[in-house]
C-alpha cells in the first residue's frame, strides 16, 4: 500500500509537470528557443551540486542557477550584436562539466537522468502547486507574449511590456526545470519542454489548439513513461521522453491533413 | 479639414551606433490629412515611423495631440506559414476584446467581401501564415482599425503584393479618411501614390529633402536627389515630373 501511494504520489507530479512543460513548451517554441531552452537545462546540474555539497534542497540549487541563467539569456536578448547562440553552447557546455565534477558519484546519475521514484508528499504538493500557478500566470499574458513574438514594434506600440514579459516567462521555463530534472533529470528535460510543443504543432491549426495539445502531449508523455518504467523496471526519464517523441513521430502522419 | 494639427515633429534625429539616421526632420499633420513618406531604400522611412510610435530612442521635438489613438501597419510580419495563429486570434490579442460583429466589420472595411460565413471559415478561421500577402496586409490594416484610430500609420510592404489590390486598398484608405475624417500616414515606394493620395508629401534621404503639396514640393531637383540621377531619368514618364 506505501508502495503504491509513494507511485501515485509520483504520477501525479509528473504529470502535472509534464503538462506544465508542455504548456511553457508552446511558447519556447514560437519564440525559437528550443536549442537555447535544450541548452539551458544543463545548468541545473552544478546548481544540484552545490545544493548537495552545502546539504540543502536540490531543487532551490537548479532553481537558483537556471535562474542566473535565464537573466543572462534576457540581458543577451536585448543585445542583437551576440550570437547567443554561441554563447549559449559554450556556457552551458561548461555548466554540465562543471556539474558532473561537483556531484558525488552516488547522486550524479540521478541528476542527469532523473528519479521520480523516491519524492514525497510536499514535493508532490509543491509541483502541483507550481505547475497551476505556471498555468495562471501563463493564460493571463500569452495574448501579450504572442503579440511581442509576432511583432515587438507592434507589441511595444500597443503598450505591452516586453521586457518584463520575457522576465516572467523565463522565470516560469527556471521553475519548471528545476522541477522537471526530478522527473526526467538535466540531460532530458530540454526535451520535455520542447518535443511536446513540437509534435502539437504538427497538428494546430490554431494558438488555442496549440498550447492544448502541447499540454496533453506533455501529460500523456510523462504518466505513460513513469507508469510503463514502473512495469517494466526501467528509468522513467529517458521512458518519459521516448514517449513524447513517439508521439512527435504519429503527429508527423497528421501534419497538413 | 480642420485646422487642428495632430502630429508636430520638430527637428527629429535619430542616431544608431553614432551614426545618424535621420536627421534634423521637421513636418506636420493636420487632422483628416494624408501625408505620404517617400525615399530610397534605407532613407530611414520605417525609422521614422518608429520614432513617431515611440519605439526607438530620438532626439528633437515629437508631439502629439493628447489623447491620440494611433493604428499601426508594420511592414514587417514574423509569422511563418505553420506559425499555430489563426486571423481571428491575431485580430484578438491586443486589447480590448471585440466581439465577432466588430471583427466582421473591420474586415469589411478594408475590402473583404462575402457574407459572414464565407468570412468566418476563409479568413478568420484561416491560419495567419497561410493568407496570401495581399490578404495578410488587409488583417493588419483591420487589426489596426479594431481600435477605432485617430491615426492611421501605414508601412507599405516592399514587394508581393499585386498593383490592383495595392490599389484597391489606397481606394478603401481614402474613402475611410474622406468618411471618418482620420489622419493617414503612408510609407510609399510607389510615387503615384504620393500623386493620388497624398495631401503632403515628406521626402527623406536621411534628412529632410522636401516636405509640402506634392505638386511644389516634389521638383525635379528633389528627386535627383531621392534617387539619384539614372533613376530620375528612367522613371520620368510621371506626368508631374516633367
Amino acid at each position: 500500500m506505501a508502495i503504491d501511494f509513494q507511485f501515485i504520489t509520483s504520477l501525479i507530479i509528473g504529470i502535472a509537470i509534464g503538462a506544465a512543460s508542455g504548456f511553457l513548451g508552446a511558447f519556447m517554441i514560437l519564440k525559437r528557443m528550443a536549442l537555447v531552452g535544450d541548452a539551458l537545462t544543463h545548468v541545473a546540474l552544478p546548481g544540484i551540486g552545490f545544493a548537495l555539497l552545502l546539504g540543502i534542497n536540490p531543487f532551490f540549487g537548479a532553481f537558483a542557477l537556471l535562474f542566473l541563467a535565464m537573466i543572462l539569456i534576457w540581458k543577451l536578448e536585448q543585445r542583437t550584436d551576440l550570437s547567443i547562440e554561441t554563447i549559449v553552447g559554450i556556457f552551458f557546455a561548461s555548466s554540465l562539466a562543471i556539474g558532473i565534477l561537483v556531484i558525488p558519484d552516488l547522486e550524479l546519475y540521478e541528476a542527469l537522468f532523473g528519479d521520480i521514484s523516491r519524492v514525497g508528499l510536499w514535493d508532490g504538493i509543491f509541483a502541483l502547486i507550481a505547475a497551476g500557478g505556471i498555468f495562471i500566470i501563463m493564460i493571463k499574458i500569452a495574448d501579450k507574449m504572442l503579440m511581442g513574438i509576432i511583432s515587438e514594434d507592434l507589441a511595444i506600440s500597443s503598450g505591452i511590456k516586453i521586457r518584463r514579459l520575457n522576465f516572467i516567462f523565463l522565470f516560469l521555463v527556471a521553475v519548471i526545470v528545476a522541477l522537471g530534472v526530478k522527473v526526467v533529470g538535466s540531460l532530458l528535460m530540454g526535451g520535455l519542454v520542447i518535443i511536446p510543443a513540437a509534435a502539437a504543432r504538427n497538428i494546430s491549426r490554431s494558438f488555442r489548439q496549440f498550447a492544448f495539445w502541447s499540454s496533453i502531449f506533455g501529460l500523456i508523455s510523462a504518466g505513460c513513461g513513469i507508469y510503463v518504467a514502473k512495469i517494466f523496471a526501467i528509468l522513467p526519464g529517458p521512458t518519459v521522453i521516448l514517449f513524447s517523441a513517439a508521439i512527435f513521430l504519429i503527429s508527423l502522419i497528421f501534419k497538413r491533413r | 479639414m480642420s485646422d487642428e494639427t495632430i502630429l508636430s515633429v520638430k527637428n527629429l534625429t535619430v542616431d544608431f551606433n553614432e551614426h545618424a539616421i535621420l536627421s534634423d526632420v521637421s513636418f506636420d499633420v493636420k487632422k483628416g490629412e494624408i501625408l505620404v513618406v517617400i525615399g530610397p531604400n534605407g532613407a530611414g522611412k520605417t525609422v521614422l515611423f518608429k520614432a513617431l510610435l515611440g519605439l526607438i530612442p530620438y532626439r528633437g521635438e515629437i508631439k502629439w495631440q493628447n489623447n491620440v489613438r494611433i493604428g499601426y501597419v508594420p511592414q514587417r510580419f514574423n509569422t511563418s506559414r505553420d506559425f499555430p495563429l489563426t486571423t481571428e486570434e491575431f485580430m484578438q490579442l491586443a486589447p480590448p476584446k471585440n466581439n465577432r460583429e466588430a471583427l466582421f466589420r473591420s474586415l469589411k472595411l478594408v475590402g473583404f467581401s462575402g457574407d459572414e460565413h464565407h468570412l468566418e471559415h476563409h479568413i478568420l478561421g484561416r491560419k495567419l501564415g497561410l493568407l496570401s500577402s495581399g490578404e495578410l496586409q488587409r488583417v493588419l490594416i483591420a487589426a489596426a482599425l479594431l481600435d477605432k484610430p485617430d491615426v492611421l500609420l501605414f508601412d507599405e510592404p516592399t514587394s508581393g503584393i499585386d498593383i490592383g489590390s495595392e490599389e484597391a486598398i489606397y481606394e478603401r484608405l481614402k474613402k475611410l479618411n474622406k468618411e471618418e475624417n482620420f489622419t493617414m500616414l503612408l510609407i510609399s515606394h510607389d510615387l503615384s501614390v504620393v500623386h493620388r493620395w497624398a495631401t503632403n508629401v515628406l521626402c527623406l534621404n536621411k534628412k529632410e529633402v522636401c516636405f509640402g503639396e506634392p505638386r511644389v514640393a516634389i521638383t525635379p531637383d528633389v528627386f535627383k536627389e531621392l534617387y539619384g540621377e539614372e533613376k530620375s531619368l528612367y522613371k520620368h514618364n510621371h506626368h508631374e515630373m516633367a
